[in-house]
């Protein structure tokens, strides 16, 4: 909630199944606008089946209140499935366009920085890089800290996008 | 009900609409509207609470010359939902509503907003403007499905005339199944004009919505070895034993284990308060005895109870010696406000008799002892005077002249909690008050709502003089169809509530809560309407004038019950609380 300090370890991942409809993404919307729980980001697109759709939302808080948000997303009537990833192994991806400046440091720096992270350069102009990097959450974060200080002059995140992995288990090497 | 609209006057001069000449393909006879209506009937629904307008013409077209359905025309759509709320609270069926869109729709809030706040099943169907138009801002335009969709369990905008039957049947199924609660279809004016097929198909299958109805085994179990091991049990009911019609088994468990029944303002009725395990209402104005008994219970059975905070008082004072056990169909319930170590999501209906096979009786010798010690010691006051009413006294006496077994639906406000308090609950669905949302202006409409739907039981709407005013219009609909709502005005001139706040905690600043002399002359406002105005200021005037009134069966009748102005409701758990530190008396609050 709101009003609870809100601390890094509690980022919660939350898969939702829906049923594809406007409606009921916005009442997950305002499940969590009208009952004040966090919302980092939040994907909704059409899923493989026919007519449903996937929303993925990371949000933040302790147990009880991400419970509480579980439970209220499920009573969404055309809420099919809701899994909480944060618990499980999972596939965890965002992607993200970021705009640096070149004038301080020059293109190779940029460019080597990009490299490091596996991303790609996918416009070139005068003075600006447009990188193309994809990962979880924590490796974007930490390129567009990286990058930070070169200038970003403008940015757009998806916001994560998750699957559970089929393999839970550990392998045993001995 | 007299059914009198349309008029046969109308029907004789009346020419065949511009909707019956509209040409309807051979495999297509009907159009949206008269699915409507033909659905709504094969659902069994009987009654409607409408009011016409532009965008539903087409239904009340459809309405114009229909006799499976009665419809009853109310003055403002805030009262249809509300006259549909009682409806359904009076008989556990769906209300069902009608408006047209703009305001009409969201003259319709409120009342959706207090039927979702008590969960009560509730269809609301409002009109829309044509397809082809809806987002240009044409006349009478809302987005009623964004407006309501907070304050529904589902909401619709049917967008295909083909979807309309499935799309009414789901509605329903949603409504009344799982935690019910209201649900709204909006209907655009062009899908209630074209033709399409009626199926008849009557089963609804929705994948994604499959409520719990049996409780878990093994918390069940767990339950039941807690319950038999008490020390100082207690079950707490909340609205979901009457709505999940549960109060047989809730009444039989309690008397076999002799465990004491606290009831919430929602639950009141589903234990019989003639019952000797009965403590009455607990909360904010509950009985010192319920109130303590929570405070110091061992262990604590939530029987389809939410933990409201009208009921717990501060959150770090409540129940904190008991290991909890909640039982509700609704899992977003549990563990929201309080944390609890059995919880069982499911049918109350189910889960009570699962635990009655499990439990044996706990000793209860000495905690009956000191329950009866704080009933003893602290008893609810009703004060007596033979020159002036007290509120309490008047509540007792509707009680009597009744013999409990009237429906009672109220407004909110000091007179809500005297009803709560005083008045004798045997019975469930005997008591309609707006609970959760607190909606002035519920009362009177709830109550036509109710008698129509029980013409055979009293209906007495206690009510104040501040929450009848808000939709008092309706006086003209229950003079219309002869509905006998006896409406028993507690009359204090002013916002008896507001004020007691006012005085308790803003240094009796009484900043516009004091109506003093500008209220209406009740009695001849009742005549205006056609209706039975009566006015009583003393205990023998109050004992005729019930009397006389209780014998009008065709009409309504509008008390205007002059009442001890300065009373104020106790005992109370000022806000911010714990549940035992309850006052008694205005000399306790420094007043």
């Amino acid at each position: 909630m709101s009003t609870q300090i809100v601390t890094k370890d509690s980022r919660h991942t939350l898969s939702v199944l829906v049923k594809h409809n406007l409606n009921t993404f916005s009442r997950i919307l305002g499940i969590f606008s009208g009952k004040g729980f966090e919302l980092e980001s939040v994907t909704f697109a059409s899923e493989a089946e026919q007519g449903m759709a996937r929303i993925t939302i990371t949000t933040y808080g302790d147990e009880s209140t991400v419970e509480q948000i579980s439970k209220h997303l499920h009573n969404v009537i055309d809420v099919v499935k809701v899994t909480d990833l944060t618990h499980k192994k999972c596939i965890e991806r965002e992607l993200a366009i970021v705009k640096v400046s070149t004038a301080k440091a020059g293109r190779p720096e940029i460019m080597l920085i990009a490299q490091a992270f596996k991303a790609k350069v996918i416009d070139i102009t005068d003075d600006k890089l447009a990188l193309e990097v994809t990962g979880n959450t924590d490796k974007v974060d930490a390129m567009i800290k990286v990058l930070k200080p070169y200038g970003i002059t403008e940015m757009s995140r998806t916001g994560s996008v998750a699957l559970k992995r089929e393999f839970q288990g550990a392998v045993n090497i001995n | 009900m007299k059914s009198n609209q349309p008029t046969s006057t109308a029907k004789k001069n009346a020419q065949p609409s511009s909707l019956q000449a509209i040409e309807k393909p051979e495999d297509c006879p009907h159009n949206g509207a008269e699915i409507l209506i033909k659905t709504l009937a094969d659902l069994g629904v009987e009654t409607i609470f409408g009011y016409p307008g532009g965008a539903v013409l087409p239904v009340y077209d459809t309405l114009f010359d229909n006799h499976d359905l009665n419809h009853v025309l109310i003055r403002h759509e805030q009262s249809g939902t509300h006259a549909a709320d009682g409806y359904a609270r009076a008989t556990g069926k769906p209300g069902v509503v009608l408006a047209t869109s703009g305001p009409g729709g969201t003259n319709t809030v409120t009342g959706i907003a207090t039927a979702m706040m008590d969960s009560i099943p509730l269809v609301v169907f409002t009109g829309q403007v044509p397809t082809g138009v809806i987002g240009n801002d044409a006349f009478q335009e809302a987005d009623i499905v964004g407006i309501t969709r907070p304050i529904t369990k589902q909401n619709y905008l049917v967008r295909d005339v083909d979807e309309l039957e499935h799309v009414i049947r789901e509605a329903f199924h949603i409504a009344t199944n799982g935690r019910p609660g209201p649900v709204l279809v909006d209907l655009p004016k062009d899908m209630l004009n074209t033709p399409a097929r009626y199926s008849g198909m009557k089963k609804v299958e929705i994948p994604s919505f499959k409520p719990h109805i049996q409780g878990h085994g093994t918390q069940i179990a767990k339950a039941a070895e807690m319950l038999s091991e008490a020390k100082k049990p207690l079950i707490y009911v909340g609205g979901g034993a009457i709505l999940g019609e549960a109060w047989e088994e809730v009444t039989a468990f309690a008397e076999r284990l002799n465990i004491p029944v606290t009831t919430t303002l929602m639950g009141l009725g589903a234990f019989p308060e003639s019952k000797p395990q009965s403590l009455g209402m607990l909360g904010m104005h509950g009985t010192w005895a319920a109130n303590m008994a929570m405070t110091e219970c061992d262990v604590l059975l939530a029987v389809g109870a939410r933990f409201d905070d009208r009921v717990t008082g501060r959150l770090d004072g409540f129940s904190q010696k008991s290991r909890k056990i909640h039982i509700d169909i609704d899992p977003s319930c549990i563990g929201k406000n309080v944390p609890v170590e059995v919880p069982i999501v499911g049918d109350v209906k189910h889960v009570i008799p699962a635990i009655d096979k499990l439990a044996g009786p706990p000793d209860t010798t000495d905690w009956w002892d000191t329950i009866h010690t704080w009933q003893r010691e602290h008893p609810l006051k009703v004060p007596k005077a033979d020159n002036c009413i007290y509120p309490q006294h008047m509540v007792k006496m509707i009680s009597e002249v009744t013999g409990g077994n009237a429906i009672v639906v109220t407004d909110v406000g000091q007179h809500q909690m005297w009803a709560a308090q005083h008045y004798r609950f045997n019975h469930p669905r005997s008591w309609i008050s707006s609970g959760g949302l607190g909606t002035m202006g519920f009362g009177f409409p709830a109550a036509m709502g109710a008698a129509l739907a029980c013409p055979d039981r009293e209906v007495v709407c206690i009510t104040g003089d501040g929450g009848f005013q808000m939709l008092s219009c309706e006086l003209a609909t229950a003079v219309e169809y002869n509905i006998p709502v006896k409406i028993a005005l507690m009359n204090n001139n002013c916002l008896g509530m507001v004020r007691q706040w006012q005085q308790l905690f803003y240094g009796n600043r009484t900043s516009y809560s004091v109506f003093g002399s500008n209220n209406p002359d009740f009695v001849k406002m009742a005549e205006c309407y056609g209706a039975v105005g009566m006015r009583a200021t003393t205990p023998a005037e109050m004992q005729q004038v019930l009397n006389d009134a209780m014998k009008i069966k065709d009409k309504p009748v509008l008390m205007d019950l002059r009442v001890v102005e300065t009373e104020n409701c106790y005992p109370m758990v000022p806000a911010g609380a714990a549940l035992n530190e309850m006052v008694e008396s205005d000399e306790e609050c420094g007043q």
